[in-house]
């Protein structure tokens, strides 16, 4: 169980270091340190998403019951995380732009995905059967997995957005990411991903001895 | 796909004729959601009175009535086959991608009908002008083709499920949100008299929203029938 506590001593480092270092965006001042947190949360949800599909085709393909479980954990996951991108997402809207909400294209976007990704669990629960609620499930998750990528990607960038990746990040406003702030934000990203897949495995764990104290039973 | 391409023509459009049949003999589906159509836009009218509407406001008025009306209707064609028993025979009988095709026609045939009924009267009700009408015809033509080709899926996923009504709509909006964007934009343009060149990237993009969902729905379909 090592590589949990480098996980847990780096995690440490990352965030003390997000907080000593000078704000990644001088402009907009301290506040712009949500950076670190906010973009690893919605690339984890992307992450998470693109996972429980490749986790659907698979069930759909061998119909292990397993491979269903992961998917609904994959896709519980990245519903955790977008509510999280959203939250801290908000909350630096007030700061920067005067409101917590309004409307811009990425705030549209991530409000659908966790319409899309809040219904595929009303479908899990709407269906009692379990082979026939890990096929549906499979499919819609599948079917929804297209208008998700276009909601993601090519959405927030066909409409003028206030969302720093179109304006602060603009080579014309000036900003460009030091190494230091490169840097923080890489090792953010790698850790959360680590830590991502720490609770995808433990979850599936759960899952699994679920399974077996049923059959059990 | 073991049938020939004619032999798959021959079994969509017996599939689609045997719907259409059995609509006939109650039409449940089609009062259902001509009637939902006609409360709605009524509803509309009666809210906004006498005000007269931007055509920003309107096509969005017009989009939200005629998608609550599929919401009200498109799964009827395979709630129908599990409620009425049939649903193993045709499973035993035919093959899936016919069955879907067929209803896939029969959704669109419906919501065409819709579409048709709905549209003078809602510019008779609203007082709108027309504005570009063939644009607009055009932007009908394939927002209907896009919600058939997105919810005929998702019927048949909640045909197998509890909840069937309200599960529809909720599985169903998610995913047509993107649509519903770009037949309120390009409808805007068709009602403000812009010329059609300046819709062409919402024309393109509701073309390629049908061709995914198309897609998407013919791969998928089997999974959902045969389970």
């Amino acid at each position: 169980m090592w590589w949990q506590w480098v996980l847990f001593l780096a995690m440490g480092a990352m965030i003390v270091a997000s907080f000593l270092t000078p704000a990644p965006q001088q402009q907009i001042g301290e506040s712009s340190r949500i950076f670190y947190y906010h973009i690893p949360q919605a690339w984890l949800a992307v992450v998470a998403f693109a996972t429980s599909m490749i986790y659907s085709i698979r069930y759909l393909r061998t119909r292990q019951l397993h491979l269903d479980d992961r998917g609904a954990i994959a896709n519980a996951l990245g519903l955790l995380f977008a509510i999280l991108a959203t939250v801290t997402g908000a909350i630096f809207a007030k700061v920067t732009w005067g409101t917590y909400w309004n409307w811009d294209p990425r705030q549209t976007s991530i409000f659908v995905l966790l319409l899309i990704y809040g219904a595929y669990f009303s479908l899990r629960g709407a269906v009692a059967d379990e082979e026939r609620r890990a096929a549906m499930s499979a499919v819609y998750s599948i079917f929804a997995f297209p208008p998700a990528v276009f909601l993601i990607f090519v959405f927030p960038r066909l409409t003028p957005s206030l969302h720093p990746s179109d304006t602060v990040l603009d080579e014309n406003l000036k900003f460009s990411m030091t190494t230091d702030v490169a840097s923080i934000l890489f090792g953010s990203l790698v850790l959360f991903t680590v830590l991502y897949i720490w609770i995808f495995n433990l979850a599936a764990r759960v899952y699994k001895l679920e399974a077996v104290r049923r059959e059990d039973e | 796909m073991p049938a020939n391409s004619a032999g798959l023509v021959a079994k969509t459009f017996a599939v689609y004729a045997k719907d259409i049949r059995i609509e006939f003999r109650n039409r449940y589906a089609t009062s259902v959601v001509l009637m939902f159509a006609v409360t709605t836009l009524a509803m509309i009218s009666f809210s906004v009175g006498q005000a007269s509407l931007d055509p920003q406001l309107l096509a969005a008025l017009f989009w939200i009535a005629l998608f609550f009306s599929a919401m009200a209707g498109l799964s009827a064609v395979f709630v129908r086959e599990e409620e009425s028993g049939t649903a193993l025979t045709l499973r035993l009988k035919a093959d899936p991608t016919a069955v879907f095709l067929g209803k896939l026609l029969f959704n669109f045939t419906l919501l065409a009908l819709v579409t048709i009924v709905l549209t003078p009267l809602f510019f008779v009700m609203t007082d709108a002008s027309t504005g570009q009408i063939w644009a607009f015809i055009l932007v009908l033509l394939l927002g209907v083709i896009g919600l058939c080709s997105a919810t005929t899926l998702i019927g048949a996923i909640i045909a197998r499920a509890a909840f069937r009504g309200a599960l529809f709509s909720v599985l169903s909006f998610p995913i047509l949100i993107i649509l519903l964007l770009m037949l309120v934009t390009a409808t805007t343009r068709a009602l403000a008299e812009q010329p059609i060149g300046e819709m062409l990237m919402e024309l393109q993009g509701l073309v390629a929203y049908a061709v995914v969902m198309l897609t998407g729905s013919l791969l998928l379909f089997r999974f959902v029938w045969r389970e």
